[in-house]
């Protein structure tokens, strides 16, 4: 497929390079891991294949070959030769076919998955775009206007030509993950990090405040800004290994949350950590909108993954049940007998 | 005056401090002095975690270590525990070292905050460099960007600390101070940490068998190809 429009840094991802930390290589992939694997599962693909994480728009590409898309996350009104889709929707495409993605109104990146997964090559392990380092991806950089795209072979074949949905986990998940506030502030959940205690009367304020996401913030980390916090004294660390969902007090007071590409070591006091199944919220959480963090616990995260994947598992099976009907159909072999 | 050498007694007694960052990521921070003989124990700790099969990852950091489990654990009060027990148990170890030496251009344009660790240190520019490439370095880890090495061993008269106000757009292969350690940069761009001079040097390869010039345990030595002063 060919690129025919992109704005600035929409990269290749997957779900991440991992095992790499110790020489000092971020773990990258897709922000939202969630939209991600459940585009993958509609398309047949293993749920570790490469797609387009696309956070500028528009964004328009050209078919060159018959395959399968599925579009996820942010719902960015996808256009197909000028019919409408679905949000969170697979489907057949043709060679020549176009496909326009638009600026989403709400939810900040989309993903767009082709059967068989995005063919770049495979850096110490991942296929995700490393813009610090610049390997990964396609050449190590964000899509342009003029690149191509291939797939790799494999993929399902066999999907209904109107396409094939999923309820976004949003809606399908929303008894598992905290209901935004009445100011639609999202509320995301974390544990107390390693200095909180140190910050004394200002940790309540930490919790208890809206924090707004600030214009300086991007895959690396966002930046938030609010009521500055301090700890009690200065505090002098020795640089330590991070995760994403970190949260960092800079000397300023406003904190910082680590996200997919972060720096793999730091040494700002760390308040809090935003549990990891949460991270695909913030993944989506825009620019200028407001979060707040809530005190949590290990049993609250576990319970909400497992939900997560019982929302993946009922998925692969509706997309096999439905690939296998239209495979018998057809007269051919469907995805359950060749499921890996 | 300098205020960065903070002395500490270190004994074997003393506990780790270990704390959760998230769900399921565990830091381990060795008390006491910021030296070798903790650096050692770390690599310890991260040699005999290696082998556990709820571990997904072990990064090594300045005497701590970053514990990245496979999944949320049931009970961290568990985990806690094992991981202090662990680090009661190790003991200093030697890595596998081998010695790099980087030439360095010291001083002119790439040196540009010499000038602003002299102020701090009360030495002239010729015994800051002196005193740079005098000593032998041990990478304690790697991590921030790919391959740098964390440097210990930096003299304490020129310790300096990390500049409030990074400079934006710091070349690669800068050669720098950040408060009591030294590292050679390896990617342009924003960057707290005072530049000395410059070394022309290729630490990561991302397409290598072993993407990291440097490991842990390696010793550095800088060599002084040239001074402009």
């Amino acid at each position: 497929m060919e690129i025919l429009a992109t704005g600035p840094l929409n990269t290749v991802q997957d779900l991440g390079r991992f095992g790499y930390r110790n020489v000092g290589v971020t773990t990258s992939g897709a922000m939202d891991p969630l939209a991600l694997r459940a585009a993958n599962i509609l398309l047949g693909n293993a749920e570790t294949a490469a797609a387009v994480e696309v956070q500028t728009f528009p964004f328009r590409l050209r078919f060159d070959r018959d395959g399968a898309v599925a579009i996820t996350g942010a719902d960015c009104r996808p256009v197909l030769d000028g019919v409408p889709l679905p949000p969170w929707w697979a489907l057949p495409v043709r060679a020549g076919q176009v496909l326009e993605l638009t600026a989403p109104v709400s939810g900040a990146r989309s993903y767009l998955a082709v059967a068989g997964g995005i063919d770049v090559p495979v850096v110490l392990g991942s296929r995700s775009t490393a813009l610090r380092g610049d390997f990964g991806g396609l050449e190590g950089r964000a899509l342009q206007q003029g690149d191509r795209l291939v797939a790799c072979a494999g993929g399902v074949a066999d999907l209904p030509a109107t396409g094939l949905g999923v309820v976004p986990p949003e809606t399908a998940l929303a008894a598992h993950f905290p209901a935004r506030d009445e100011t639609g502030t999202l509320v995301l959940r974390a544990l107390p990090s390693g200095e909180h205690d140190l910050f004394g009367r200002d940790a309540e304020r930490f919790w208890a405040q809206e924090w707004k996401i600030s214009a300086q913030s991007n895959r690396t980390g966002y930046r938030l800004s609010g009521d500055p916090i301090h700890p009690d004294k200065p505090v002098e660390m020795r640089s330590h290994g991070l995760v994403p969902g970190v949260v960092q007090v800079p000397p300023a007071g406003e904190p910082i949350i680590q996200m997919s590409d972060a720096n793999t070591a730091g040494g700002y006091p760390k308040i809090a950590g935003v549990i990891e199944i949460d991270l695909w919220r913030l993944g989506q959480a825009r620019i200028g909108s407001r979060i707040r963090l809530q005190r949590s616990d290990v049993a609250t995260a576990i319970a909400a993954e497992r939900a997560v994947e019982a929302w993946l598992s009922d998925i692969r099976h509706t997309a096999a049940m439905v690939t296998d009907a239209l495979a018998g159909m057809a007269g051919r072999q469907g995805r359950s007998e060749h499921e890996d | 005056m300098n205020t960065l050498a903070t002395p500490a007694i270190a004994t074997a007694t003393e506990a780790a401090k270990i704390s959760m960052i998230g769900s399921r990521a565990f830091l381990v921070e060795a008390p006491g002095a910021f030296d070798l003989p903790a650096q050692r124990r770390i690599w310890a700790l991260a040699q005999a975690l290696e082998a556990q099969p709820d571990v997904q990852e072990l990064v090594p950091g300045m005497t701590n270590l970053l514990v990245l489990l496979k999944a949320t654990p049931a009970d961290p009060q568990a985990v806690l525990t094992r991981l202090r027990d662990a680090w009661a148990a190790s003991a200093e170890m030697d890595r596998p070292s081998r010695l790099i030496e980087i030439p360095v251009h010291y001083g002119g344009e790439m040196g540009a905050d010499l000038p602003a660790i002299c102020d701090f240190s009360g030495l002239p520019a010729a015994e800051v460099i002196a005193r740079h490439h005098a000593r032998i370095y041990t990478v304690f880890a790697l991590g921030s960007a790919p391959g740098f090495g964390y440097l210990h061993g930096l003299d304490p008269a020129i310790f300096m600390p990390r500049k409030k106000v990074p400079s934006l757009n710091m070349p690669k292969g800068t050669v720098t101070i950040g408060g009591m350690q030294a590292g050679v940069s390896v990617l342009t761009g924003p960057n707290g940490w005072n530049a000395l001079g410059y070394a022309e040097i290729e630490v990561f390869d991302p397409h290598a068998a072993h993407p990291a010039l440097m490991a842990p345990g390696d010793t550095v030595r800088f060599l002084p190809e040239r001074i402009e002063l």
